[in-house]
């Protein structure tokens, strides 16, 4: 079949090319072209509409302000994340521990965003120097915030947190200036010290499948949690697995009924990484970092 | 470039932006010789011509050529991660190779609108890419790296198996959509700061649904999509809708490389206008229509080659601007 240029009634990828006639002239349409041209329209802005439609669905999550998401160290205030993410999943690629994850639709903008599910497996600072906010190429992982973006109230470090691991190097803090959240002794019922109960075994169980770096194990390779298995009188596992300089410790308090108990205290250099809510051997965690929070005195 | 040569250049981007495709005003003398010639060839001869090119065996080489391509970059994206090579990590919206930033112009574009502050690194990769397609020819970005393109070109093969049948018809869509969606998904993330167009775009979803095996929901709107496209319009995504596709077809009118059509020898059967994905900027080939006797093809084009397989005469070539001249 040879292709020429007369009009043909249903050719799916050409318009209809101007009929013959006096150039700059176009005469009237037939019926059924106009009817075409109608519902091919019609199709156009319902199409349309419905991407669009889809697209704006990203808003939903939003409006009803679904559970917040823990985010990897250094990120920018969730509003300004969400705008500068690109989505990549390079912090992902780095994280030595695979704590980050990336979201899906329900998460509305937040598809392809980032997290962390610190109870699965939390940031431990593994990688000494917080890779993910090296790869970030787009800087909502970031250690220098630009100076006109807002710091959320209280997420301000007072100083830069000593990262335990690397206490005794010439540079041992992590550069981070901000939190991405704050521990919280969420149940203090259930929390095994303040019972005064000890704790021996696996701190989550031999199929938990969450990694932790021991110091006194491997310095440079994290080990899984489940292999780690632990003895002790009174129950100080946040304490002994918190990967930051003073910001947990095991406090003195009295109980209503006037006995001493000791409870796990959070200081102003939590970072809010997430370690102690992945250690806490109670179910549900005792403890738990609380996303985006900063710290009140 | 010859004067008509220049006038469908500046055709061929309003055709990109939506315009349909017209009957040129100013043809080259040396291609009304040829049209003209064509015109008193006997017709005895064209018809033994043609079968003697029919007979002729379908060949793939481009399109075998480019699948491997695509495959092999987002494999190694897959690979990369898995087997912890380093050499090209992070995602098709961006990533780095082997040290390098890239990142993807139409990604970028949205986070510099939604975001407001740009830094170094985005800059240089922005850059390191804008560069690499320039050359590349833009769009070819479609064809040979898009993931989505991939599953929607198997869509296409079932969608056109179908109208075969008569099960399905395709019902076109106004082109200049996606130059309307572009704008609105620009100003959408410049007005709400969200970077709204990523969280549809299959080009992305599928990249890291391959890579980090998760985003099983955005998949579901990808399969969406694919159904669409099988039983509706044909590929309604990238012909229609996607605006990467447009970025990167602003990129590639300055390009270098393109298929390049020559008049002489085409018998104007049109077979290369049937695989087109983006067929209006092959209406050159249309018995009459070539301004030159030889027409370079817009910007809109995908560089996919299957035009160039499929061509029986060998009329429809890629090449590169400047080098035929050079050697």
């Amino acid at each position: 079949m040879s292709e020429d240029d007369t009009p043909k009634v249903g050719a799916a990828d050409t318009a209809p090319p101007p009929p013959q006639g006096a150039p700059g002239a176009k005469p009237p349409l037939s019926k059924e072209r106009r009817l075409q041209a109608r519902r091919r329209f019609m199709r156009t802005i319902l199409l349309g509409g419905g991407v669009f439609g889809a697209a704006l669905s990203g808003f939903l999550p939003v409006a009803y302000a679904q559970k917040k998401r823990l985010r990897p160290p250094g990120a920018l205030d969730e509003k300004d994340f969400l705008a500068s993410c690109i989505k990549c999943g390079q912090c992902v690629q780095v994280c030595p521990v695979n704590a980050i994850k990336l979201a899906d639709l329900a998460d509305g903008f937040g598809v392809g965003v980032p997290y962390i599910e610190a109870r699965e497996q939390a940031c431990d600072f593994s990688c000494d120097a917080v890779q993910c906010i090296l790869a970030c190429p787009t800087g909502a992982l970031t250690y220098k915030k630009p100076a006109y973006m807002s710091v959320r109230p209280g997420a301000k470090l007072a100083e830069k947190p000593i990262l335990l691991a690397k206490e005794k190097d010439p540079e041992p803090t992590l550069n981070l200036t901000e939190r991405i959240g704050v521990a919280r002794l969420t149940r203090p019922e259930s929390c095994l010290a303040m019972q005064g109960k000890g704790f021996k075994g696996q701190a989550r169980g031999p199929d938990f499948k969450g990694e932790l770096r021991y110091m006194s194990v491997d310095r440079w390779r994290p080990i899984k949690v489940a292999d780690h298995p632990y003895d002790v009188e009174l129950c100080d596992l946040c304490v002994q697995a918190c990967p930051i300089k003073g910001a947990i410790s095991l406090e003195t308090v009295f109980a209503p009924d006037g006995s001493q108990r000791k409870t796990p205290v959070v200081h102003e250099p939590c970072v809010g990484c997430g370690v102690c809510e992945m250690i806490c051997p109670t179910e549900p965690a005792s403890i738990e970092v609380i996303p985006g929070e900063g710290w009140r005195t | 470039m010859s004067n008509a040569l220049k006038r469908r250049f500046v055709e061929q981007i309003k055709v990109m932006f939506g315009a349909e495709p017209q009957k040129p005003t100013l043809i080259e003398e040396r291609a009304i010789e040829v049209h003209q010639l064509k015109r008193m060839t006997n017709k005895a001869e064209l018809a033994a011509a043609k079968e003697a090119h029919r007979a002729r065996e379908k060949n793939h080489k481009w399109r075998n050529i480019r699948w491997a391509t695509l495959i092999f970059v987002n494999l190694l994206f897959v690979v990369s991660y898995h087997f912890d090579i380093q050499l090209l990590e992070g995602a098709l919206t961006a990533s780095r190779f082997a040290g390098f930033h890239l990142i993807d112009l139409n990604s970028a574009l949205q986070v510099m609108l939604a975001h407001k502050h740009i830094i170094t690194n985005l800059l240089i990769g922005t850059g390191t890419v804008l560069a690499l397609w320039i050359l590349l020819g833009g769009r070819t970005f479609c064809s040979w790296v898009c993931p989505y393109h991939f599953l929607a070109e198997w869509a296409e093969k079932l969608h056109l198996f179908l109208v075969q049948k008569k099960l399905v018809t395709d019902t076109p869509i106004d082109r200049r959509w996606r130059t309307v969606s572009w704008v609105i998904f620009a100003l959408l993330a410049l007005i709400t700061g969200y970077t709204v167009y990523e969280s549809i775009s299959p080009t992305g979803i599928v990249s890291r649904a391959l890579i980090y095996s998760g985003g099983v929901l955005a998949m579901l709107w990808v399969l969406a999509l694919l159904v669409f496209e099988v039983f509706f319009v044909r590929r309604a995504w990238c012909r229609y809708a996607c605006p990467i596709g447009l970025t990167y077809g602003v990129v590639g009118i300055v390009s270098p490389l393109r298929v390049k059509y020559t008049l002489q020898g085409c018998f104007h059967e049109g077979d290369c206008r049937k695989v087109c994905l983006v067929p209006h900027v092959l209406d050159t080939v249309i018995k009459g229509r070539a301004v030159d006797t030889e027409v370079p093809i817009g910007p809109d084009c995908t560089r996919c080659g299957l035009c160039v397989d499929t061509c029986p005469t060998g009329s429809l070539k890629f090449d590169i601007k400047g080098l035929s001249k050079l050697m």
